[in-house]
Order: structure tokens, then sequence, then C-alpha cells
């Protein structure tokens, strides 16, 4: 739309222009250069440059060191059939879209709804459930790694005060990524904030008209809310799989505690336990880029994590064009 | 019918969202009596879902707390409860080696990172919002595509680039530069709030002679503050809580280690001392909660206009 209007300006220049307004619009032109400049300059040196380079190093064999020589396709190869945690990797990926963010759009709306219900103490508990999302994502990981910690944990001696089976979260390949959406459902701060605030802009009236019409509270949320919320819940999905695809610190960190093997410098932890029930595609650029020592099959895995996210990031965009719209008219 | 019913509707729901009070106490006293039930039964309901909710959010940091003032062996135990509190681990975990600098060092990168990119990323975030010019939407979409990029998808040139051009590496710098040189995040939600700030204030700048340059600091940075100071909160949060940039650039000189960095190495070298990682993790959590309480508003104001506008 945007792109349309530019159009029309660049066809509308073609009509002789009084010198003045001439040099009135040189100067508009280099106003914006000089304000966008930053950014122009940050874009190019710190997202096109390197995103060329990572399609050259994809081709390339290189350790980091001397000079890198062209290997053809060997390394998309090697990632795909060879190396070892790629597929367990991608499958915990989709694990982790399916699960993981379908339970926080879900738990979030219903935490949103919650909140927009409660009538006494509303702060409060506003205050409660947000207060988690703040946690750093390191220390909430460690945080609860001792919580579900199997033998010493809080949570574990809970369970077995209950009588119910104490599973062993993070040392179990079963239960390491219930256990770290767990962790994702306890920081749901943000999505609460965003879905209260969509919910709260649902038009009371049509409840009332919902309400008259006969309509118990199922159909109310079904036939009113539902709809009224849907494109943000089309962005807290499309979101929370850009995010997922980004999943990171919390999986390795939750790894390296529940083993006892730190990382930083001197011992290697790898990543992925228990038994690579943790491994995701950003910690495989991490091991074979920084651990392997093998750039150019890193650069593979940061391809395809590319695509994937820009091809969300193009679905949000055409879904939610409403990002491009101007809210004023601006010019100038 | 219907807008007569409407407008009874939108008066009472002014009035507490006591719609349907009025039409039963109209009606039979025993229809009100059995709604005034309901309701009562409604508030609690909801209320013990909240309770239940809020002890999901807020125990996990209670017990935290409870084991960070425990002594080693019963950190280990199967108590819930402290015998002795054992204020002075809270001490004891500044003696460690390189946590003062690692503390040292976040505050560094925070403080930094956050004036830099609050800096850089304002007048770009203004000349997308104000300024018409040819290809201002591709700029958006290049904008929101950095914004959604993975980290991990750039890393492999730009640490190349750091260690082998600049030798940089193992200190702070290569996460620090490039917030000199706008944060997509930061335009787009600086953009959103811009938008929202009527014209006729800038024609009026401009009526009263101010350049672009003073338009934007005399007149609507001031009435942007509230998404600067949003943008400034989750850019210190993002600093602070930074795992995957301190990990690549700096992990090979612990001098330059962060907090968020350094946190879970202090657990696998006291492997057992659970009390002192405890405190140590709530310290790490102290600063960001300290921020929140101070700027609470400004924070889910930034929160809702990602999400919301736009």
């Amino acid at each position: 739309m945007a792109l349309g209007r530019a159009g029309r300006e660049g066809r509308a220049e073609r009509a002789p222009v009084p010198p003045a307004l001439r040099r009135k619009r040189r100067r508009e032109a280099g106003a914006v250069l000089g304000f966008l400049s930053p950014w122009l300059i940050g874009f190019s040196f710190f997202f096109v440059y390197p995103l060329v380079s990572t399609v050259y190093f994809s081709f390339m064999h290189y350790d980091g060191f001397g000079a890198p020589s062209w290997v053809g396709l060997r390394n998309y190869v090697y990632v795909f059939a060879t190396y070892p945690h790629f597929w367990q990797a991608l499958r915990n990926t989709l694990w982790l879209v399916v699960v993981m963010v379908a339970l926080r759009t879900v738990f979030g709306i219903g935490i949103g709804l919650l909140i927009t219900k409660v009538k006494t103490g509303g702060n409060l508990f506003r205050t409660a459930f947000y207060l988690p999302y703040l946690a750093p994502p390191v220390a909430a990981t460690i945080g609860f790694a001792f919580l579900l910690n199997p033998g010493t944990g809080p949570v574990d001696h809970f369970l077995g005060d209950l009588g119910l089976p104490q599973p062993g979260w993070f040392n179990d390949p079963g239960w390491s990524k219930p256990g770290l959406t767990l962790l994702a459902l306890w920081g749901i701060g943000d999505l609460m904030v965003i879905f209260m605030a969509a919910l709260l802009d649902v038009p009371t009236a049509q409840y009332e008209a919902a309400e008259l019409d006969g309509a118990g509270p199922w159909q109310r949320f079904r036939y009113v809310t539902l709809p009224n919320i849907s494109p943000i819940i089309m962005f807290a999905v499309v979101t929370g799989v850009i995010q997922t695809m980004q999943y990171y610190t919390q999986a390795i960190v939750a790894g390296q505690v529940a083993s006892g093997v730190i990382g930083g410098s001197g011992e290697q932890f790898e990543p992925g336990y228990p038994d690579g029930s943790t491994w995701t595609l950003p910690q495989l650029v991490y091991n074979l880029g920084f651990q392997r020592f093998d750039e150019g099959s890193a650069c593979v895995v940061s391809l395809l994590l590319f695509v994937i996210a820009m091809a969300f990031t193009g679905l949000l965009l055409r879904r939610r064009s409403g990002l491009l719209d101007d809210l004023s008219e601006a010019g100038g | 019918m219907t807008s007569t019913a409407r407008r009874g509707g939108v008066h009472d729901e002014a009035s507490g969202g006591r719609g349907p009070r009025r039409r039963y106490r109209a009606g039979s006293t025993d229809a009100y009596r059995r709604h005034r039930r309901r309701r009562v039964l409604e508030w609690v309901g909801v209320h013990a879902v909240a309770v239940a909710a809020a002890l999901f959010f807020v125990l996990p940091f209670v017990f935290l707390f409870l084991t960070s003032v425990m002594t080693d062996s019963q950190a280990l135990s199967t108590s819930y409860w402290p015998t002795h509190w054992v204020w002075s681990n809270y001490r004891a975990i500044f003696h460690l080696p390189g946590f003062l600098t690692w503390w040292k060092n976040s505050i560094e990168y925070a403080v930094a990172g956050t004036v830099l990119t609050v800096c850089s990323s304002v007048p770009v975030a203004f000349a997308l919002a104000k300024f018409r010019f040819r290809g201002r939407g591709l700029a958006m979409v290049l904008v929101i595509s950095a914004m959604m990029l993975p980290p991990q998808v750039v890393i492999i040139p730009m640490y190349i680039f750091w260690a082998n051009q600049l030798h940089l590496t193992g200190t702070l710098w290569p996460l620090i530069i490039p917030m000199a040189f706008g944060d997509a995040y930061s335009i787009f939600l600086l953009r959103q709030f811009l938008l929202t700030i009527p014209r006729e204030y800038l024609e009026a700048a401009r009526v009263d002679g101010c350049g672009h340059v003073r338009t934007l600091l005399r007149v609507v940075l001031p009435m942007a503050r509230p998404a600067v100071a949003a943008v400034a909160l989750f850019q210190f949060f993002y600093c602070w809580n930074d795992y995957f940039g301190p990990q690549i650039y700096a992990s090979d000189n612990p001098a330059a280690w962060t907090l968020s960095y350094g946190l879970q190495s202090l657990h696998g070298a006291h492997h057992t001392d659970w009390n002192l990682t405890m405190a140590a993790t709530l310290l790490v959590m102290a600063p960001v909660m300290l921020v929140f309480f101070l700027a609470q508003k400004a924070f889910i104001e930034g929160v809702t206009l990602t999400g919301v506008k736009g």
C-alpha cells in the first residue's frame, strides 16, 4: 500500500517542478537520509553483509582460520544426511512449535480472560501473573532446574507427598521438553497483557446482543470473543513460531544444570542433554560453528533458520498488513 | 427495541457491569435473589481460579527465596522451610570469584546498550513515521524482517569479522557497538507510537520556525516519552538477560562474562550448593524486578503497543 503511494509520487515528479520546490525537496530528502543513516549503516553492515556471507560460507569448508575452500553442496549433504543431531533438532522444534506455541496461546487467552473477570485485587493478580515474564531466562531456567530436580526439588517432594509419580524432568528425555514447556507457561506475562488489551477492546454491545439472543457463556466466547481477538491469536501464533525457531537459552541451560556439566571456558558441554531431547536448531549453529569449527555447515543451518523465519514473517505481514498502515496521515 | 436494550446495557456497563440486575429487579424478587446468588458464586469461582493461578506464578519465587536462606545440607533435604535463616548466603556469593566483575560487566553492557539504542533508533523511527518518501514501505518491511531474524542466522560471519578483523572477541564490544546503529524492534515500537502523534503538532512547530531536528527534540520527544521509556526498558532487559551474545563473544574470557552468562557456571563450580546458586539467581532477577516496579506503566504500555496497535 505504501509502495503504491510511493509509485504515484514518482510519476508526479515527472511534471515540471519550480526550482524553489525542488530545492526544498532535496533538503527534505537530505533530512530523511540523515535521520535514517544510523539504521541504513547498521542494516547493511549487520544484516545484508552477514547474510550474503552466510550464503557464501555455506558453500565453503572453513574452520575459522586460514583460507576457506570451495566444497559445493557438501555442507548441505553433511547437515541433512550425516550430522547426527539435525533431524533430532528438527523433530524437537516441531514438538515445541505444536505443544509450546499452542499451550502458550491457549493459556495466554485463559489468563487474559481471567484477569478481565477478576473484580477484587485485579492489580495484585496482574502483577503476580506478569512478574515471571521479567525473570532473566538463565535465572528462570536454573530456578526451574532446582524446583524440578529429582530428589531435592520442592516440586518433586510435593508430587511425592501427594502420592503422584515423580518424573525426572530435565534428566529424563521424555520429560525434558514438558519441563521446558512448563517454564514457558510460567513466563506468559507478555501474551497475557496483549490478550488482555484485545479482550477489553471487544465491544460490549456485542455481548449484550448475544445474551439477548440467549447465548450461554461458551457461545458468547465462541461467537463473540474469538472472532474479535482472532487477529491477535494469529499474531501470537506466528510470533510464537518465530520465537520457537530461536529457542536456545532455556534449552541449553536446562541441559547444563541438569547434567552438572558447565559451559564457559574449559569443559565443553554438548547441547541436547538428556539423550538429545533438547537439541534445537540454534544450538546446531552453536555446536557446528563454535564447538566443531565447521563454519560452512553452521551456515547451512543458519540459512534454514532464515528461510523458516522469513516465511512466517511474510505470513504475519500479509495477514496483519496493519503493521505497515499509518494511523494518521504522515507526510512532509 | 434492540436499540433501547442496547442503550440500557451500555448504561449498566458503566455502573460496573451489572447489566441484567435492573431487568430482574423489575420482575420478581425471587429471580433477583437467584441472580444475585449466581453472581456471588461467579465471584468466588473466578477468584478461586485466580488464586490458584497466582500460586503457580508466585510459588517458584517463594521456593527460590526459601532455598536461598537455607544451609547447604538443608537445601538438599526434603524440607520446604529453612530451620535457620542463613542470610550470610547473600554475603557469601559476593566472595565467589568473578561475581563482582560480572555484575559490573552486566551493568556496563545494559547501560551502554540502552543509551546507544535509544539515541540511534529515535531519529530512524521519526523518519519512518513522519516523512513521506519513496521506499518507505520497503524500509518498514525490512525493519520487521530484521526484527524477526533469529540472531543465529548472521552469527558466523559476524563472529569471524569481530575475531579476525578487529580482534575484539573476549570483550563486550561486539555486543555494544552494533547498538549504535539502531535496533529493529525499538525502531518498530517507536514508530508505532509516533504514528499516533497528530500531524498538527509538527506543522505548528514548522510555522514557529523549527527545523526537523528541533521539531524532533522539542516537540516529538517530550510527547513520546512513554514510548522512549518502554524502548529503553526493553533494551535494558534484553542486554541484562542476553545469554547467547556473551556466550559467543566473551566465553573464553571470564573477566568479560556478564551475570546472565556467569550464573550458570556457579552451579557447575559449586555442584551441590543450591542455596548459593538460588541466592545468586535471585540477585540476577532483582535489578530487573526493581526497574519494573519503578516503571510498570511504561512497560505494560510498550508490550500492548507491539501486540495490539498497528
